[in-house]
């Protein structure tokens, strides 16, 4: 079983298949574990699609699968993985991070406290918020 | 450090959130015994320093009430006078300890001026002068939290040895990244990554800062 990390999320994707630096994956599972869908025009999330290079479209797309992987390092985004190819991280770019940023628009995230609650930034809309951080170490 | 600046202010539309760049168990007695009441969130995957490109602790960033940075990330009122305390009996000089104060107590007064003002103190950036103080992340970087958190992964399912391989390529890839050392380093008995191979990398950066200084007045 692979599992995939993407975000904050980590999903057990049983249609993952990794052989070298490739990951296909079920084009559904894909979807609930990025929220990535592949459609006609290429791999979509909200308005931004991805197509396939022209004549290598074989190497992203066969038929109910993609090869996630290779998306993601189109995209410019990361890719990492264990030895044993069990774990893989889908990244997400330093562009992506970097306009997020410039846009100023606070990037919204959601974590729990101590007691297993989940909190969001964007909770606090309306209030001025100190974002601070902090660690034991 | 925040609850006094925040029992004050919490009736004026203003809340503290900190982030914890820790596993629950290593945040939970501190948490525990500083008693704050505002939200205290864990993050083990360092997902926040990520998103807004943070190095090290503590460091903070402004959101105003439409959700939007008036100040980007930066260090939130630390000195590097610790780094000329004697190293064995861990005690700095009352002018070290000044320092150390004079900086703190100047950022809460800032953080204090905004909450107040808002958009009209003179602490609060504007777009412009927000966007050309950010910091921002570059493909090393990216790739060094996705190592970070393939990492912490493993760490979590007793791989260590492996674990510390992706730490490695991830403090290499991002040496600013001190949140990514510390967190990977060993830790003494109290839960302090601050032995011999801290004082080494610290001493390493020369003229460089440890916390990067603040672009405040009065500091």
């Amino acid at each position: 079983m692979v599992t995939v990390l993407y975000e904050q999320s980590q999903t057990n994707c049983a249609t993952a298949r990794a052989a070298g630096e490739d990951l296909w994956i079920g084009t559904h599972e894909l979807e609930s574990a990025t929220g990535w869908s592949m459609k006609p025009q290429g791999l979509c999330r909200g308005d931004v699609c991805v197509p396939a290079p022209v004549g290598q479209a074989g190497d992203y797309v066969a038929g109910d699968a993609v090869n996630a992987a290779a998306f993601w390092r189109r995209m410019g985004n990361p890719v990492v993985h264990d030895g044993a190819r069990e774990v893989w991280v889908l990244g997400t770019s330093a562009g992506h991070r970097g306009a997020s940023l410039q846009s100023l628009e606070a990037p919204d995230f959601a974590l729990p406290d101590l007691a297993g609650v989940t909190h969001t930034l964007s909770e606090h809309r309306g209030k001025k918020v100190l974002l601070a951080t902090w660690a034991s170490w | 450090m925040w609850q006094s600046l925040y029992a004050a202010h919490k009736d004026q539309g203003f809340v503290v959130v900190t982030v914890a760049m820790d596993v629950p168990e290593a945040a939970r007695p501190w948490i525990d015994a500083a008693k704050p009441t505002y939200p205290c969130l864990i993050d083990g995957n360092h997902h926040v320093a990520e998103l807004y490109n943070m190095v090290n602790v503590p460091q903070a960033t402004w959101i105003d009430e439409k959700g939007h940075i008036v100040r980007p990330p930066e260090n939130a009122g630390s000195s590097d006078a610790f780094r000329r305390m004697d190293r064995v009996t861990k005690q700095m000089t009352p002018e070290q300890v000044a320092d150390r104060e004079r900086t703190k107590k100047t950022y809460i007064a800032a953080v204090r001026d905004w909450v107040l003002k808002g958009a009209a103190s003179e602490f609060a950036y504007d777009a412009a002068a927000a966007r050309a103080r950010l910091f921002l992340p570059d493909a090393g970087i990216a790739e060094a939290h996705a190592h970070f958190r393939l990492a912490q992964h493993l760490l979590g399912r007793g791989k260590r040895d492996e674990a510390v391989e992706h730490f490695s390529q991830a403090s290499r890839l991002h040496p600013d990244s001190w949140c990514i050392w510390r967190q990977a380093a060993q830790k003494d008995a109290s839960g302090l990554a601050a032995g011999p191979e801290f004082w080494a990398r610290v001493d390493a950066l020369g003229d460089r800062p440890y916390h990067r200084p603040i672009d405040m007045k009065g500091i």
